[in-house]
């Protein structure tokens, strides 16, 4: 379960470190990918896990598309409007999504066996997010560190100017990360899917969630993401059995707000906070 | 002071006037309630706007302080009996302390990190209120009728609330107006600008920041407590709707942020197309999407708002207006 | 006699890489002492690091008497020590007039909106901008930001101005024009530290240098001995230019 978390998180450290925009539509998008699944699944009848590389490239491109249209031209102003900006985008997505699908509950059924160790069942469906969520980070942090895309990616996200001097196209990074940041976020609910139901506002609370993750991992750090997404998830395991449900928010919240400000970069971090 | 020689400051007062002797020119029930929502929302966006517009830190969360406000008077009068202007007046000034505090907490974080903040801090007290018991839970408040007595019965105390409403929209106007032309204001308008390059003039920050967070409580926590009471019910999800936050912000990005006008502009049109929104068959369902839109073509093309393009047309007009 | 400014073994380090080591100085008042040194030597680190912008890692600022180290960048101006930045950072959106009144009002005097009205124009006028009051700050020219830097920050009638290459970017006329207004500046008692790339500019105006390299001081004392210092002369070996300019603009 952490693991799915620190998938999720991702997307948002991605885009964040990149170019510093806190892509409010996320939780939305996470919220798409369930719906994708859910679709894919059921009039389609594409097997859950195929799904997957379908949601990639779909997510992607609406990343892009999504980063063209909102953020490009608010990417060298203050924060503020990068953040107004993905905030109105999530609510026109929002609002659509209750016009057509409501606020029912959503399933996206998968019978996969599961593991037994001793006293504890780990259901099929959470093992096997757990592996796929490290194949992708895997494969982001390849990407990231051994080509030269990501290198590309990474000067963009170090000094903008400096990259474009030196003749890199940061407008199309910009939107490859975003775009990339997007497609995480899509997989990542594809992935929820098969763990819980859900509905069209499910999309809030893993972005919280995904917050306190990036803060603990650390801007820009997908490996720190996932750590981060772990520990998250362990935390809540261990927690929910003593106390209401509806206290995990405010906990979430308070160790959102001590995490930002006792670590401006992130506990992980490995850059330090940069200055707005 | 030398506000009172500014044409502004009689141009607020004239609208004032125009809310309060409209409706009671006709004894017209309708367009006081229309007129009531629009004090609400022009409180609201007002107060925010400070924040917003003055010093360049969104609160996404604006909402919570006239839910508390409301909670606060509510539960003053039906568990302790108080009287009803001062249990409004009690939960302005307990909520604004509450967000001293908490501000100077959450004000450490620069820019974009605080507004996120301001997202959680919805969800964080709107939980926490659910469970709270002595403020009855998920399930809410009531007032009792027996409590409008004191006011002259239910017909008259609503229009006594709505009088109180208009009045407290006012200050809100008013306080908009003197804090922008403040050396506090100013302070905040630098920060606005580049918070770093203020403080190394000199401008205490921090305090500045928690000083117009507190600020900015104040009257919406007030105009929270009439505004529940005038319902005689309070629950959570009517505390701390996270869509009329949302919509406080659409209006004051809209009317021009960093303007006392703008807000009041931005409510008025707001309302309107609301209104029109609600009626209309295809859109009723799509108010969000069209609030969003909204924001978005604002954010991308017309940051000013309203009263920021009006200004770039006719610079002149930024000596007479606000 | 106590020095207006003084820096006591101080220290910085930014992940593993030393900006400034050990570097003590003093100031008297009035006087203007320049720093230089070469790329990277930290000497804009030392600016942050009195201003109070960064903590320092080890040692203490020392302003009047009072300790500074490490006191949130508001305090020091109160305090009376007022900065320009390397790249100048003004209020876009606000009028020139308005930039300064902020410098006034909230700097050492803490002056009400009215008495930080007439502090600004005197700043302003100092500055030749008094025709251009009206004007959006985002308006102006570099040279005229550049200008309206180093207004803003005078309008708070500082006892330490710390200028950080106020003359770069500016054309001969223009740098001409700011020598002169950085004279009267001393001449009205207020002491200057200034971090220069231009060697003769530099030279003339200061009454003593301070040379940095790799966040240590190098070398300290007169115009004149400092360019006839061997070692400072082997420091800026690495740019031929400017050693030149530095044994050419000594006086």
């Amino acid at each position: 379960m952490g693991a799915v978390y620190g998938l999720a998180a991702m997307g948002i450290t991605l885009i964040w470190g990149v170019m510093d925009v806190i892509n409010l539509t996320h939780g939305t998008m996470i919220v798409a990918g369930m719906f994708s699944a859910y679709l894919l699944v059921g009039s389609a009848g594409v097997p859950v896990y195929a799904t997957l590389p379908i949601v990639l490239v779909g997510g992607f491109v609406a990343g892009v598309a999504l980063y063209t249209i909102a953020v490009q031209r608010v990417v060298g102003q203050a924060p503020l409007m990068s953040l107004l900006s993905t905030f109105s985008v999530n609510l026109m997505l929002i609002g659509m999504g209750t016009a057509v699908w409501g606020t029912v509950l959503f399933n996206v059924p998968v019978a996969l066996p599961g593991l037994s160790l001793g006293r504890y069942t780990f259901p099929g469906t959470h093992l096997m997010s757990a592996a796929i969520t490290v194949l992708l980070a895997g494969a982001l942090y390849l990407l990231l560190y051994h080509t030269r895309i990501g290198k590309a990616v990474r000067a963009v996200s170090g000094n903008r100017e400096a990259a474009e001097l030196v003749g890199i196209p940061t407008r199309r990074v910009l939107a490859l990360s975003f775009g990339l940041g997007v497609a995480l976020a899509c997989v990542s609910g594809v992935l929820i899917a098969t763990l819980f139901p859900f509905t069209v506002l499910s999309g809030d609370p893993y972005l919280l969630k995904s917050f306190v993750v990036t803060i603990l991992g650390g801007l820009g750090n997908p490996v720190g993401a996932l750590i981060a997404g772990v520990l998250l998830g362990l935390f809540e395991g261990l927690t929910t059995p003593f106390m209401p449900v509806s206290w995990i928010p405010v906990i979430e919240f308070a160790l959102f707000v001590v995490a930002l400000i006792a670590f401006p970069g992130g506990v992980l971090g490995l850059r330090s906070a940069r200055p707005h | 002071m030398n506000l009172l020689r500014r044409p502004f400051f009689w141009i607020i007062g004239a609208v004032i006037l125009v809310f309060a002797l409209a409706p009671a020119y006709h004894g017209n029930v309708e367009l006081r309630e229309s007129l009531l929502l629009a004090t609400v929302y022009i409180t609201l966006a007002s107060s925010l706007n400070m924040m917003l517009g003055y010093a360049g830190y969104v609160n996404f969360g604006s909402i919570v302080f006239f839910g508390l406000g409301g909670y606060f008077c509510v539960w003053l009068m039906s568990a302790h009996g108080w009287p009803l202007a001062a249990a409004a007046l009690a939960g302005g000034v307990a909520v604004s302390a509450a967000g001293l505090l908490f501000g100077l907490g959450i004000l450490r974080l620069r820019g974009a990190y605080f507004a996120l903040s301001t997202i959680g801090v919805i969800e964080a007290v709107n939980a926490f209120v659910t469970n709270f018991a002595p403020w009855g839970g998920s399930s809410g408040m009531y007032l009792s009728p027996v409590l409008f007595e004191p006011l002259g019965g239910a017909r008259h105390a609503l229009w006594t609330i709505y009088y109180l409403l208009v009045a407290v929209m006012g200050m809100s106007l008013y306080l908009s107006y003197a804090v922008k032309r403040s050396k506090f204001g100013l302070g905040l308008l630098a920060i606005g600008q580049n918070e770093g390059a203020a403080s190394v003039l000199g401008v205490p920050a921090p305090r500045y920041k928690a000083i117009v967070y507190s600020l900015s409580a104040f009257l919406p926590a007030v105009a929270g407590g009439l505004y529940f009471f005038k319902g005689a019910f309070i629950q959570p999800p009517d505390a701390f709707d996270l869509q009329l936050s949302t919509e406080v912000i659409v209006i004051a990005m809209l009317g021009g942020q960093g303007t006392v006008a703008g807000p009041a502009i931005g409510a008025f049109l707001y309302e309107q197309l609301r209104g029109w929104l609600l009626t209309s068959p295809t859109f009723a369902n799509f108010q969000l999407v069209v609030a969003g839109a909204l924001l978005l073509a604002i954010v991308l093309f017309a940051p000013g708002g309203l009263m920021g393009s009006l200004y770039r047309r006719w610079p002149r007009l930024r000596g007479f207006l606000e | 006699m106590s020095a207006l400014l003084e820096v006591v073994a101080l220290g910085k380090y930014f992940g593993g890489v030393r900006a400034v080591q050990s570097l003590s100085f003093k100031m008297k008042e009035g006087e203007i002492l320049g720093l230089i040194g070469p790329n990277g030597a930290g000497k804009s680190t030392v600016f942050n690091l009195i201003n109070g912008v960064i903590a320092p890692d080890a040692g203490r600022v020392l302003f009047r008497g009072a300790d500074i180290t490490a006191a949130p960048p508001y305090r020091v101006a109160r305090e009376g020590l007022a900065r320009t930045h390397q790249i100048v950072q003004p209020f876009m959106t606000l009028s020139v007039f308005e930039n300064c009144i902020v410098g006034a009002c909230f700097g050492r005097e803490n002056l009400p909106l009215a008495r930080g009205r007439e502090a600004a124009r005197e700043a302003l006028a100092m500055v030749g901008l008094e025709d251009r009051l009206d004007a959006p700050a985002s308006q102006l020219t570099i040279a005229g930001k550049k200008r309206l830097e180093l207004a803003r920050a005078l309008s708070a009638r500082p006892t330490l101005l710390l200028l950080d290459e106020v003359l770069a970017g500016l054309n001969p006329t223009e740098v001409e024009y700011m020598i002169g207004v950085i004279r009267a500046i001393r001449a009205r008692g207020i002491s200057i530290l200034m971090i220069e790339h231009l060697m003769q500019a530099i030279m003339n105006l200061s009454d003593r240098i301070l040379v940095l390299n790799s966040g240590m001081r190098l070398c300290e004392g007169l115009p004149a001995e400092v360019a006839a210092d061997p070692a400072v002369i082997e420091a800026y070996l690495g740019d031929p230019h400017l050693a030149d300019s530095l044994r050419a603009g000594a006086p």
